[in-house]
């Protein structure tokens, strides 16, 4: 697979909700096919205390204008850098890395559960399967309203639910906790889901106890993010493998979660 | 144009640019971002005997211009190396050089008694400088006798090139270096990381499964040329370079003082293609300076 490492420039910055940016950046050459699940490494210069790049999933792509997006959430100093960037800034991005979700026969029905930065693959994971010819479901959760502000990216791929830890929208309560997936056996074929990983467990708990195939994107700290430094691995039925390079994406039957 | 060709024991390296153990895979990961047969050599990811999987998640940390790691030579074994990752890199038009681990002496041994009979593999890298396991490792390297035991007995069964990688966490490597020259290694190579760790504050937990871990990048960089420069000021066999290489100055520098060779480390972490980069910048260099040579670049530096 060929894979870019070039300077991009910064096209746009913006907030759609207070502590999470989109940022879109235009790549000097074609864009390389990229999969849901697939993700970059972003460069932040001159930093202190920011050495390595650091991997982020990749929101979106525009292939005609040369376009590739991030839903970024501000947690440290290099997120808090890129948050700042500015129109026409030169930022070095490497791409596509990683797996990608895999993609279900047209009849499955699918969910996809994510919370945090972790919502970032739905876009161009709801689009493909839309266009795969499921139907599907998204479950968006957050603390409250302002972080579920973003699930309104996927209603054109499926209809969308929230839960947010403090009733303002949505239901009331964390992911698991919906009237979708709580109780009975919940009426999905299969399950993906992005965010945190107590979540991504929880999800995963609720997939195994009702047989539903389960997809989940782990986000291991990396050194390199292309399968060089073995830093990222998670435990698995065959031993370590990387979750930049087997992964991020894993069957849950795949992992030694304890679920 | 300047010669950039550079001789280690005997063995030819097409360029004094080479990648470091355990910073650039096999090789392949790196084959969707650069031409490799531009390289000096690479020295592929450390193997030992039997398969390993490695220390527990997590096994890196973000530290001041630089990191930590702990991954613990994690491995499929050196008959796996050689029945299936060898053949799928060995078209590569550039020295492939393994990096052999142990336990014990006799893991060494067997280790390298087997990558012998591979005929086209010229040299390999005996790591006695592993901060990350439990047993054998930088336990080889960090005393006298020990270093030069493993030497001597990998020495009578290995037959090509022997480059030994010395750690820096000792009281005195020019003794280490000096004993391991006597012992019969053709180069040696420094420095492997420096032992080090990370804690996190808030958690009140170490940062790595291991708590301590080994440092490089441009945080190591003035240890390893002060390393270098008492290393090549004591024996007569060429050094290769190692130890916050981000560029072709950085490279130089290692050079002018002392090195023969360079390897190229945590650098491939950030920009896997680098190395390219490097070559290149020693070329323009050399004709800046107008060398006809970059072997006279070797020690260079006027004191």
């Amino acid at each position: 697979m060929a894979k870019i490492v070039a300077d991009h420039e910064v096209v746009e910055v913006r907030y759609p909700v207070n502590d999470s940016f989109i940022i879109s950046f235009r790549s000097p050459v074609d864009i390389p096919q990229i999969l849901p699940g697939n993700f970059a490494e972003i460069q932040i210069e001159n930093t202190t205390g920011v050495f390595l790049r650091r991997p982020f999933s990749i929101l979106d792509v525009d292939y005609d204008s040369r376009i590739i997006s991030f839903f970024i959430k501000i947690i440290g100093k290099g997120t808090k850098r890129l948050g700042e960037a500015q129109r026409g800034d030169k930022v070095s991005l490497m791409y596509p890395l990683g797996n990608s979700f895999t993609m279900p026969v047209p009849e499955k029905k699918v969910l996809i559960v994510g919370g945090g930065s972790g919502i970032a693959p739905f876009v161009m994971l709801g689009r493909n399967l839309k266009k795969n010819g499921n139907k599907v479901t998204f479950l968006i959760g957050g603390k409250s309203k302002k972080d579920v502000l973003i699930s309104a990216l996927f209603s054109e791929f499926g209809e969308v639910f929230t839960t947010t830890e403090d009733g303002s929208a949505g239901e009331r309560g964390f992911v698991t906790d919906h009237s979708l997936i709580k109780t009975g056996s919940p009426p999905f074929d299969k399950i993906y889901s992005c965010g945190p990983e107590a979540m991504m467990k929880a999800v995963g708990k609720i997939a195994k106890q009702n047989n539903i195939d389960c997809e989940v994107s782990l986000e291991n700290m990396m050194a390199c993010g292309f399968g060089a430094c073995l830093c990222c691995v998670t435990e698995t039925i065959d031993g370590n493998k990387r979750v930049c390079k087997e992964g991020p994406v894993f069957n849950i039957n795949y992992l030694k979660w304890r679920i | 144009m300047a010669d950039l060709r550079v001789n280690i024991g005997g063995l030819e390296f097409k360029n004094p640019v080479t990648t470091a153990s355990g910073t650039f895979g096999n090789g392949e990961e790196f084959d969707d971002f650069f031409d490799l047969n531009l390289l000096g050599g690479m020295f592929v990811k450390g193997m030992t005997l039997e398969p390993r999987e490695g220390n527990d998640y997590p096994r890196m940390a973000e530290t001041a211009s630089g990191m930590l790691n702990a991954v613990g030579l994690q491995n499929k074994g050196v008959d796996y190396f050689i029945e299936n990752i060898y053949p799928r890199i060995k078209h590569f038009n550039t020295h492939i050089i393994p990096n052999i681990n142990g336990s014990t002496v006799e893991d060494y041994i067997e280790v390298a008694e087997k990558l012998n009979e591979i005929e086209t593999i010229p040299a390999i890298e005996l790591n006695i400088s592993c901060p990350n396991v439990k047993a054998g490792g930088m336990l080889f390297g960090t005393s006298c006798p020990s270093a030069i035991a493993v030497t001597k007995a990998v020495r009578d069964v290995y037959h090509k090139v022997l480059i030994v990688k010395l750690s820096p966490n000792v009281t005195d490597i020019t003794e280490i270096a000096k004993g391991v020259e006597g012992a019969g290694a053709d180069s040696v190579s420094l420095i492997n990381t420096l032992l080090g760790m990370a804690v996190d504050a808030e958690k009140r937990k170490p940062l790595l499964s291991t708590v301590t871990g080994g440092l490089s990048g441009p945080a190591v960089k003035p240890v390893a040329l002060r390393m270098v420069w008492q290393v090549y000021n004591s024996v007569k066999i060429p050094v290769f370079g190692i130890g916050g290489i981000m560029n072709a100055t950085d490279a130089i520098e290692f050079m002018l003082a002392g090195a023969s060779a360079i390897q190229v480390g945590t650098a491939n972490f950030i920009d896997p293609q680098v190395s390219v980069k490097i070559i290149d910048g020693i070329m323009d260099y050399l004709k800046r300076h107008n060398f006809d040579s970059v072997t006279e670049l070797t020690g260079a530096m006027k004191v």
